[in-house]
């Protein structure tokens, strides 16, 4: 048997390989918790996993008639549930990516303190069980659309994939930091919540992006607006799913930033750099987990 | 050829920072005299350590003194500020029992979250699901929810988990100290059975007939530093000598220190060693003197005499009262041998203590602790007391 190194997080640059390997061996469990994160949810609760459908579709009702019928926004946005729905399905992944990370090293503070397990699978495992989340909001989503409107079969359908990747992406990456962070500083985690408060109405969920051209006419305050990878990424699902949005329908032309696929790509890339990057500073700052828990 | 190195620690150092502010706001303000209110404390210094593979490791000390570091550093669960940690082969730990049981989860989930927490794969997991559910005894309650069991399950379920992970290094952390004692004697039992199957134990307990039980090699700590590393026997006397040390200090503080009409000067093993490393053969003579020196006349006097064990257990008490013994009370210095035919003590260290009373039971002074010997059995055994025996072995006819 082969001597190994314990608790040496190795190089900046090398270290990488060592974690994505040590987390590959224990795939195993990174599945059973996040089956114990779903589970666990619902323990005791005669409908399971049907309440994690209900707040979101509480949500697009409230959205819907608050904002779409009696401010009225909805006049101007043809199927105007359908357009907050995609909005909102890939907001709450985002969202429930970064709220359950953070809190994730603290909850399993009595894993981390009495047995070396790569402490990636802790984050990693609540954003399994946010993705457990979103395939069933997603589900109802294709179904919403197949009864309420119709899919453009198009290629823009493949902007979905790219704007999944990159939610998942940007918000791993964040969800890493924040939770290695959050041992340290408690702060961090009440942050985050006024954080998730406020991005949410930075993205074009509730209201469409059109309406944003139109009040700031493409200066460089929209292109601030649009730097923010969950807002492009927002942007991309509905202009895949969202068919009337893009077809012109009740006569209303939606505006479409330009090269949304560009900068959907630099922005999966841009994910990916910090994905990377966060992982290195989550491998540096584990290493007092224990002691500082 | 060689027994394999299972673990090594090389030059190992860990630092913790004390620091007293935790707050952005309380950082930020105080930024400048951070420095100030930054306190290192070195948990560990420059530890070198070498277990062999097969071997029980007993590390053992004070509370505080780094052991548990020690052995997380070990477990890789903390880092360490500097130096190297090797280890070879799966390892589990038996640091908290139950660490990772979820109370909404049945105790079937549990056993496969906990045992997949553990390093286990699914296959492991299935073959021993029946073996771990047997050792527990919960059969009937495994497909309950973990919240609804008494605490007494739980640890029965997380232990058997735990001794199922099929380790080639174990590290036990006090566990030992929990449960009712048929459970302990079951611990105990389960890791002698590793023992004889050659794997590597390491356990930070505070018992020394624990230690004394389990352990060939005893490593032991002291303010982050390794101050003994040998023989368990001989381990156990330093680190009991160290917890006497301490205990002898505390009293010493505070006993009174006015110089009293009549005093204990000395109670003492009669031998020609010097006073720190008096030794008595159990079975053999023991003299104990004890010394006493009057300035002005005193009333008629009475002796008292007790050994006690470290701990502060009485194991013998005597007074001249009891012997019907009359002592000289005129100004001088006096001398009382008691002589002790063939004393039963078992190996192990004791305090003697000597007080001098008025016949009414007035205390006029008292030597507390007066000094301490070391007892060396031939007999084999452990505890307080020489027991010579014989024993014979055979076998019954079949029922």
């Amino acid at each position: 048997m082969p001597f190994i190194d314990v608790g040496n997080s190795g190089g900046f640059f090398g270290g990488t390989a060592k974690s994505i390997q040590e987390i590959w061996q224990h795939r195993e469990l990174l599945g059973r918790l996040v089956r114990r994160e779903v589970k666990a949810r619902y323990k005791d609760s005669k409908l399971g996993i049907v309440w994690s459908l209900f707040r979101p579709l509480i949500q697009l009702l409230i959205y819907y008639f608050a904002i779409g019928k009696i401010m009225g926004a909805g006049r101007q946005v043809p199927d105007f549930a359908i357009f907050v729905f995609v909005g909102l399905t890939f907001w709450m992944l985002y969202s429930e990516i970064i709220a359950g990370g953070v809190r994730s090293i603290m909850d399993n503070a009595g894993l981390v303190k009495k047995v070396y397990r790569p402490r990636e699978i802790f984050p990693l495992s609540s954003i399994g069980s946010a993705l457990v989340n979103f395939a069933i909001q997603f589900g109802v989503l294709l179904v919403g659309i197949a009864i309420l409107s119709t899919y453009a079969l198009a290629p823009t359908l493949l902007l979905a994939p790219l704007a999944f990747l990159i939610i998942l992406v940007f918000g791993t990456a964040l969800a890493l930091l924040v939770a290695a962070l959050n041992v340290y500083l408690r702060d961090i985690q009440h942050f985050v919540e006024i954080y998730l408060l406020v991005f949410f109405w930075a993205s074009p969920i509730v209201y469409p992006f059109t309406f944003v051209h139109r009040e700031l006419g493409g200066n460089w305050l929209e292109q601030l607006y649009l730097a923010n990878p969950v807002t492009i990424a927002i942007i991309g699902a509905q202009k895949a799913l969202w068919t009337s949005g893009s077809n012109g329908a009740a006569g209303i032309t939606q505006f479409w930033p330009s090269d949304l696929e560009l900068r959907l790509l630099i922005v999966l890339v841009a994910s990916v750099v910090l994905l990377w990057i966060s992982q290195r500073v989550f491998s540096r700052l584990q290493g007092n987990f224990a002691q500082e828990l | 050829m060689a027994i394999p190195t299972i673990v090594n620690v090389s030059g190992v150092s860990k630092r913790f920072t004390l620091n007293r502010h935790k707050s952005i706001k309380e950082r930020l303000v105080n930024s400048a005299v951070e420095k100030k209110y930054r306190e290192d404390f070195w948990a560990l210094r420059d530890i070198d350590l070498d277990i062999k593979a097969g071997t029980t490791v007993g590390l053992v000390g004070h509370n505080g003194s780094g052991k548990s570091t020690l052995l997380k550093v070990v477990g890789g669960i903390i880092e360490p500020t500097s130096g190297t940690v090797e280890r070879r082969g799966r390892m589990a730990a038996l640091l908290e029992l139950g660490a990772g049981f979820h109370p909404d989860l049945t105790g079937r989930e549990n056993v496969y979250l906990n045992a997949a927490i553990l390093g286990l794969n699914q296959r492991e997991i299935d073959r021993y699901f029946d073996a771990i559910v047997d050792f527990s005894g919960i059969e009937d309650f495994i497909d309950t929810q973990v919240k609804f069991f008494s605490s007494g399950m739980y640890v029965r379920l997380a232990f058997a988990v735990a001794v199922h992970v099929d380790p080639d290094l174990l590290l036990v952390d006090e566990v030992l100290a929990v449960g009712d004692e048929p459970f302990q004697n079951k611990c105990v039992a389960k890791i002698a059975e590793f023992q004889k199957e050659g794997r590597t134990i390491v356990v930070v307990s505070h018992s020394a007939a624990q230690i004394e039980l389990l352990c060939d090699r005893v490593v032991v700590m002291n303010h982050g530093e390794m101050i003994f590393d040998g023989g368990t026997e001989d381990g156990i006397r330093v680190l009991q000598g160290g917890y006497e040390a301490q205990r002898l200090h505390e009293e010493s503080l505070r006993a009174t220190d006015a110089v009293p009409n009549t005093r204990v000067t000395s109670v003492l093993i009669a031998s020609d060693e010097p006073e720190d490393e008096k030794t008595v053969v159990s079975g053999s003579d023991m003299t104990v003197s004890f010394g006493y020196e009057i300035l002005e006349k005193e009333e008629p006097l009475v002796a008292d005499l007790t050994i006690e064990t470290t701990q502060g257990a009485l194991v013998y008490g005597l007074s001249t009262r009891m012997l019907n013994q009359d002592l000289p009370n005129t100004p001088g210095r006096h001398q009382v041998d008691f002589t002790f035919k063939d004393p039963a003590l078992g190996t192990g260290k004791y305090v003697l203590r000597g007080s001098l009373e008025t016949l009414e039971g007035e205390q006029l002074h008292q030597l507390n602790p007066a000094s301490t010997f070391t007892v060396s059995s031939p007999s084999p055994g452990t505890g307080y007391l020489r027991m010579d025996l014989r024993t014979h072995v055979y076998s019954l006819p079949p029922l």
